[in-house]
């Protein structure tokens, strides 16, 4: 086992990447202001101090051509690193990815070999991004057979999920939550992987199971603990991959729990927690107790001005409501409880 | 004269594959929407015969020719477009989606555009590993017109890649003429020359104009001074997607009379004129074609007699 050490989201996908870097030559790190010193949250610093110019370089407004070139210089054996410092820009991106990287394997049945590129996009609020520059579109790609749609929320599990990014042979986009850099956890030193379509059960429980994605993870959290006084046992499982889906976990604990409440970063309609829902309805319908919930964002374009901002999102006190209603216990109202979080602007 | 018999050699057997192909795809047993290279052919035997061992290339949705040009199987083509397990793509991509990484073809696409940034990446990967290789991608005309030509261009530029941009201008875009695509006064080339790529315009139905135009290409992109943007100007003789004449159809985008001016333009018969005037008797290019078209029957008879893919593969390699 190796040694834990404390560090937060963005150190620990700095570390991962330079360890990765550190092992395979051909990985490099491209993209829009991927060598700025700011190091998108501090998450690359540490790859510029080490790898810049030659591995790491910043790279013009071309979001469409730049993931065809990843593409290109993946098929004769580099592993390129795309940076979208908000993933809403990735849309122009999604053609490279969709029509031809996620197809790749399957399409020149592997006679073609293999264009393993790593895509991050930052996801989410804080400071009133507004509606194109806090977009969740996990969904959207995850409806693509052949690509990785990772969504890590714990600093350790950023590690090493992007380890594992680094080292298969299929196409990855991983959306990163901004309010989720400066979170803090214990990290493994070294080389460290996590697979991918395996969930985390974060904590264990028996009356409700309540699934989340990324920073929602982070509000369960925060409605688990005011839920605390009231006795009610939740099990939290943080998918942690939304293509491949750990299916199984979800629906062993539901069927344990008979309780499902599902709270995805986007929105419900067509979403990832219309997905889960879908799951637990074929394989888990006769151990329900109650109709399972879905919280996700209101089904409008982010606004910005703060108080229609602070209703557009969910937060911890929906998550509380929705367990104490599936209990049917809602005496408590839990108005205020969330994740107070420190982002500060300028964006 | 060897090196002139090689390249009117691959290109009759791109010629006679694609005739051939278009026959046989009348009898509804290739179920893959096929778009053939037939009048396009030079451009296709000209660039591959100039490039070398360890280069790479990409091609568009009429790609037959290329991955022909770059010693693609006939017997593998033939396979794939019968959806058969034998296909260079063992039946699963069709006619637009060909490749044979041992030959030096990566892929084709069939989106637009799309292998311009693929071969630009490609270019990059070969320089960040100080390698001598480069890169090439067909494109049409229609595909300059995609915002990612010119972000490929740019970057290119920018990073003086080893990259040759091969635009098979046959003046059509499926029906869609000139006149709606670019101003009357429009260039391709001027366009590359914008970006600061070194371009040149050549007859493409003149293969061994073709060759010349391509080797000066490459000489510049080996030395170190970036991409270079070659515009071959050719035509293409059948429907944009199928094995008819449009006027067999009764489209009226373009007339028989214009196809028929280009017809006296044939790639083939223009190297024969050539060879012939070199001294190269005919009975000789006439055996060429002969030896050229019993193995192609007898690959295409083949790839018919192979296997289909096994349902239960249906999930594998995704």
């Amino acid at each position: 086992m190796s040694e834990m050490r404390v560090r937060n989201y963005a150190s620990a996908i700095s570390e991962a990447l330079c360890e990765a870097m550190d092992r395979d030559k051909d990985i490099f790190v491209t993209g829009i202001a991927a060598d700025y010193k700011s190091g998108l949250f501090g998450s690359t610093t540490e790859v510029i101090e080490r790898f810049a110019p030659d591995r790491i370089f910043d790279a013009p407004s071309m979001e469409n051509a730049m993931a065809g070139i990843a593409i290109g210089a993946a098929a004769v054996g580099k592993r390129p690193v795309i940076l979208h410092p908000r993933a809403d820009f990735m849309f122009l991106a999604l053609d490279q990815m969709i029509n031809l990287a996620s197809k790749w394997r399957y399409m020149y049945d592997g006679n073609a070999g293999s264009v393993p590129v790593v895509m991050r996009g930052v996801i989410g609020r804080g400071w009133g991004q507004g509606a194109t520059h806090s977009q969740s579109i996990q969904s959207v790609v995850a409806h693509f057979p052949g690509i990785n749609v990772i969504m890590p929320t714990f600093a350790d599990d950023a590690k090493g999920l992007m380890m594992t990014a680094l080292k298969v042979d299929t196409p990855t986009i991983i959306l990163e939550h901004r309010l989720l850099f400066n979170i803090e956890a214990e990290v493994p030193e070294g080389e460290y992987y996590v697979p991918f379509g395996k969930a985390r059960i974060v904590t264990e429980g028996t009356d409700v199971t309540v699934v989340t994605s990324s920073f929602m993870t982070i509000e369960a959290q925060v409605a688990i603990e005011a839920l605390k006084e009231s006795g009610v046992s939740v099990e939290l499982i943080d998918i942690r991959s939304i293509r491949p889906l750990d299916t199984k976990t979800i629906i062993e604990s539901v069927k344990k729990t008979g309780r499902l409440v599902v709270a995805d970063t986007s929105w419900a309609f067509c979403g990832v927690s219309a997905e889960i829902l879908a799951v637990v309805s074929e394989s888990a319908f006769s151990a329900l107790k109650a109709p399972p919930i879905r919280i996700g964002l209101a089904d409008v374009p982010a606004p910005v001005s703060k108080p229609l901002e602070d209703a557009f999102y969910p937060k911890a006190s929906d998550i509380a409501r929705a367990i104490s209603t599936l209990m049917n216990a809602k005496d408590k109202d839990f108005e205020g409880v969330e994740f107070v979080h420190d982002f500060k602007g300028p964006y | 004269m060897n090196k002139e018999l090689t390249i009117f050699q691959n290109m009759v057997r791109i010629r006679v594959t694609e005739l051939k192909l278009a026959e046989l795809y009348k009898e509804q047993e290739m179920r893959t929407p096929t778009h053939f290279g037939i009048g396009q052919e030079a451009c296709a035997a000209g660039v591959c015969e100039a490039l070398s061992d360890g280069d790479q290339v990409y091609s568009h949705h009429r790609c037959h020719n290329h991955y022909l040009a770059q010693g693609g199987s006939v017997f593998k083509l033939g396979a794939e477009l019968y959806g058969r397990v034998d296909g260079c793509s063992g039946g699963r991509g069709g006619s637009v989606h060909l490749t044979a990484r041992d030959k030096g073809f990566i892929i084709s696409s069939a989106i637009l555009g799309q292998t311009l940034a693929c071969a630009t990446g490609t270019a990059l990967a070969f320089k960040m590993d100080k390698k001598q290789a480069i890169a090439v991608t067909f494109f049409g005309d229609a595909a300059v017109e995609e915002g990612i030509a010119s972000e490929s261009f740019n970057y290119a530029a920018i990073h003086k890649l080893p990259v040759l941009y091969v635009c098979e201008n046959n003046l059509y875009s499926t029906e869609s003429p000139r006149n709606i695509r670019i101003p009357d006064d429009g260039d391709l080339c001027e366009r590359a020359r914008a970006f600061k790529l070194e371009a040149a315009q050549v007859d493409g139905n003149d293969v061994y104009a073709v060759y010349e135009a391509t080797q000066k290409a490459v000489d510049h992109i080996r030395s170190g001074k970036g991409p270079y943007f070659l515009e071959l100007m050719t035509y293409r003789w059948l429907e944009h997607v199928g094995p008819f004449y449009d006027h067999e159809l009764d489209r009226s985008y373009r007339t028989a009379e214009e196809l028929q001016e280009w017809k006296k333009n044939d790639p083939v018969l223009n190297a024969e004129a050539w060879l012939e005037k070199n001294g190269v008797p005919l009975s000789q290019i006439r055996s060429i074609h002969d030896e050229v078209m019993q193995k192609v029957n007898a690959d295409l008879d083949r790839a018919k007699d192979s296997a289909w893919p096994e349902v239960s593969t249906l999930y594998e390699r995704v």
